[in-house]
């Protein structure tokens, strides 16, 4: 690279790092010198524990829930429809431009039915389904880089002439080779729901972005440990996608064959 | 009764008529080829027999049973596709188990039918690569293996060879035939190669405009084709246009020539004469009979252990192959008289060739 692009490259870096190296500094701070004191604070918080266990089951489940929608879904469109592509894409973006807000007052509109049971709508799982829809463009994305790095046809018609079912053809054969993208769907899912605020802020639940905000109007110092925390579960999502995406074998590409 | 039999079989895509009411059998342990330009219906008929596509109308049987409305997982038919069919996330030797493992067979019994196949496409040392690790060729072996692993009743290949290059695509061409011939497996092979076509199979039926011109034995294809559409598919042809001018004689542009088959036929007659370019004879004019078309060499393209000379004969531009020391004897802008012995000429009516005049006519390899 020449001297003037290792120039912006450098001040790339400050922009992203020197804000991150303050907060880390400011979150070690104790009194006049350092210690881990603010991190040990948040750590023994009961509230950081449950908000933190909360979020990550509610992540699991939205994770688990988008999956099982998204992939046959777009195994489906691949496949059969490809055509209604453009159109599902166009849905799947729409979180993109509808603000959380409009759409947690859609959702809490929905549950008003009578059919929706009242201890659901007690539970913090009342959330699921706005997560999932706002996770729709990330798994989409996704599963559709996936799926069109694959020859989902050919796939499919070779599973299915050996005598395989579709259950068999899309859970042994569809899916290891869709997996980089059912996990990177799963890591955006991950962060997504590890750091959405408006939808648990309005709908009155405690989960760990609205502890995190809690802390940052009552607590300085271990606002900042709590921000380098969730900074890192961040960085761990985003560190398993490339990790999964690079794994031998799993890839989708095939090198050999001439055309 | 054929073991496989395509009766009355039609596939319509909305206005589109990709196969019109074909009828083909197929003996058990026969191999059969479709052959024709893209779009002539032969894909789509490897589709409907495989179960991938429904027949608009008509029916597949196989062995007396009515298969056209079985899904294709329970067909057991094994299919080899053009490329890129192996499950990039198994080894070789786990892509030709998966259809056991479908079958429920217990695990030794399939671990010795893999290794078997394995061994039988050359493949042992490969067993534990996967898709990416292994050359066009090797995968579509592997995908071979795959297909027979089954014991299907039906061997279907659509265009196997096409993405491998031209050594590969005839090592792999003769070692599928073998395998087919050793194993008795009722094949039908799909390709637009004719060559490929002419060289495995036991009958080749030629497609053109989703109708079946022509099916018969490689040679009876050649030497025989019944259409002009088969004439100038297959291999190169020259073409006359003449007139039936006595009993076994046709005239061509004011030359008379003598042609077996034009025996029998009314005086007066137009009629398309066809030659193969290595029937043609070429001389130099001047000592020539008369008997011929003359004409000027305008070119000589070297095809190894030939030469095919073109010869501008006025109206026709002929084709003629010859050894290369005969072709040296008659430099470019020689003047020739071409001619033929009389039962090297085939004869088909006139009136059938608008039907076919707009097909293409592939350059002779």
């Amino acid at each position: 690279m020449s001297k003037s692009g290792w120039f912006w490259v450098a001040i790339g870096l400050l922009y992203f790092l020197l804000p991150l190296a303050a907060t880390a500094e400011f979150s070690l701070k104790d009194g006049d010198s350092y210690s881990f004191a603010a991190y040990r604070e948040i750590l023994d918080d009961p509230q950081f524990r449950d908000t933190f266990f909360l979020s990550l089951k509610l992540a699991a489940v939205t994770i688990f829930v988008a999956l099982l929608l998204f992939v046959p879904t777009v195994y489906w469109v691949h496949l059969r429809l490809p055509h209604l592509r453009p159109l599902v894409q166009f849905l799947c973006a729409l979180p993109f431009v509808v603000p959380p807000i409009v759409l947690i007052v859609g959702i809490l509109y929905v549950y008003n039915y009578k059919w929706v049971p009242a201890n659901y709508l007690g539970s913090p799982y009342y959330l699921i389904p706005g997560y999932v829809v706002l996770g729709f463009p990330f798994m989409f994305f996704a599963l559709d880089n996936a799926f069109r790095a694959i020859d989902v046809h050919t796939l499919t018609e070779a599973s299915q002439s050996l005598g395989a079912g579709w259950t068999r053809t899309l859970l042994r054969v569809i899916l290891p080779n869709i997996s980089a993208g059912a996990f990177a769907g799963a890591f955006l899912t991950f962060a997504l729901v590890m750091g959405e605020f408006t939808m648990a802020s309005l709908a009155l639940f405690s989960t760990f972005p609205t502890y995190i905000n809690y802390i940052g109007q009552t607590k300085a110092n271990p606002a900042a440990a709590l921000t380098i925390i969730s900074f890192g579960i961040t960085w761990l999502a985003l560190l398993g996608i490339l990790l999964v995406g690079r794994r031998p074998g799993r890839t989708a590409v095939q090198v050999g064959g001439t055309h | 009764m054929a073991y496989l039999e395509l009766e009355k079989l039609h596939k319509e895509f909305g206005d589109f008529t990709a196969i019109e009411e074909i009828d083909v059998s197929v003996q058990a342990g026969e191999f059969l080829s479709l052959l024709g330009p893209s779009g002539c219906g032969k894909t789509t008929a490897l589709r409907i027999v495989a179960g991938f596509e429904r027949p608009t109308s008509g029916r597949v049987v196989v062995e007396g049973k009515d298969l056209t409305h079985v899904p294709p997982n329970h067909r057991d038919m094994g299919m080899v596709f053009q490329a890129y069919s192996l499950f990039p996330n198994m080894n070789a030797a786990d892509n030709v188990e998966f259809g056991l493992r479908v079958r429920g067979q217990n695990g030794a019994e399939r671990r010795k039918r893999v290794e078997e196949l394995l061994e039988l496409v050359g493949l042992t040392a490969a067993a534990k690569r996967y898709p990416h690790q292994l050359s066009g060729g090797m995968q579509q072996r592997v995908a071979l293996a795959r297909a027979l692993a089954i014991e299907p009743r039906v061997l279907l290949l659509d265009e196997p060879l096409s993405a491998l290059d031209a050594k590969v695509r005839v090592q792999l061409r003769e070692e599928i035939r073998r395998l087919q011939t050793q194993l008795g497996i009722t094949t039908l092979y799909v390709t637009h190669d004719q060559e490929e076509a002419l060289s495995i199979s036991d009958r080749v039926a030629v497609l053109s405009q989703g109708q079946i011109e022509q099916i018969g034995a490689p040679a009876e294809i050649y030497n025989a084709p019944g259409t002009p559409f088969v004439a100038e598919f297959i291999g190169t042809m020259n073409r006359l246009e003449a007139t039936v001018s006595d009993e076994g004689r046709v005239q061509v542009n004011g030359t008379v020539l003598p042609v077996t088959e034009a025996r029998g036929l009314p005086r007066g007659e137009r009629v398309l004469v066809l030659v193969r370019p290595e029937i043609l004879e070429l001389q130099r004019a001047d000592g020539a009979a008369s008997a011929a078309l003359v004409g000027d060499v305008v070119a000589h393209i070297f095809l190894g252990a030939i030469t095919r000379v073109k010869v501008d004969a006025g109206e026709y531009e002929l084709s003629a192959d010859l050894p290369g020391h005969k072709a040296a004897e008659l430099p470019v802008g020689s003047r020739v008289a071409a001619s033929f012995p009389a039962d090297g000429g085939r004869v088909l009516a006139l009136s059938e060739q608008p039907a076919t005049s707009g097909a293409q006519a592939p350059a002779g390899r």
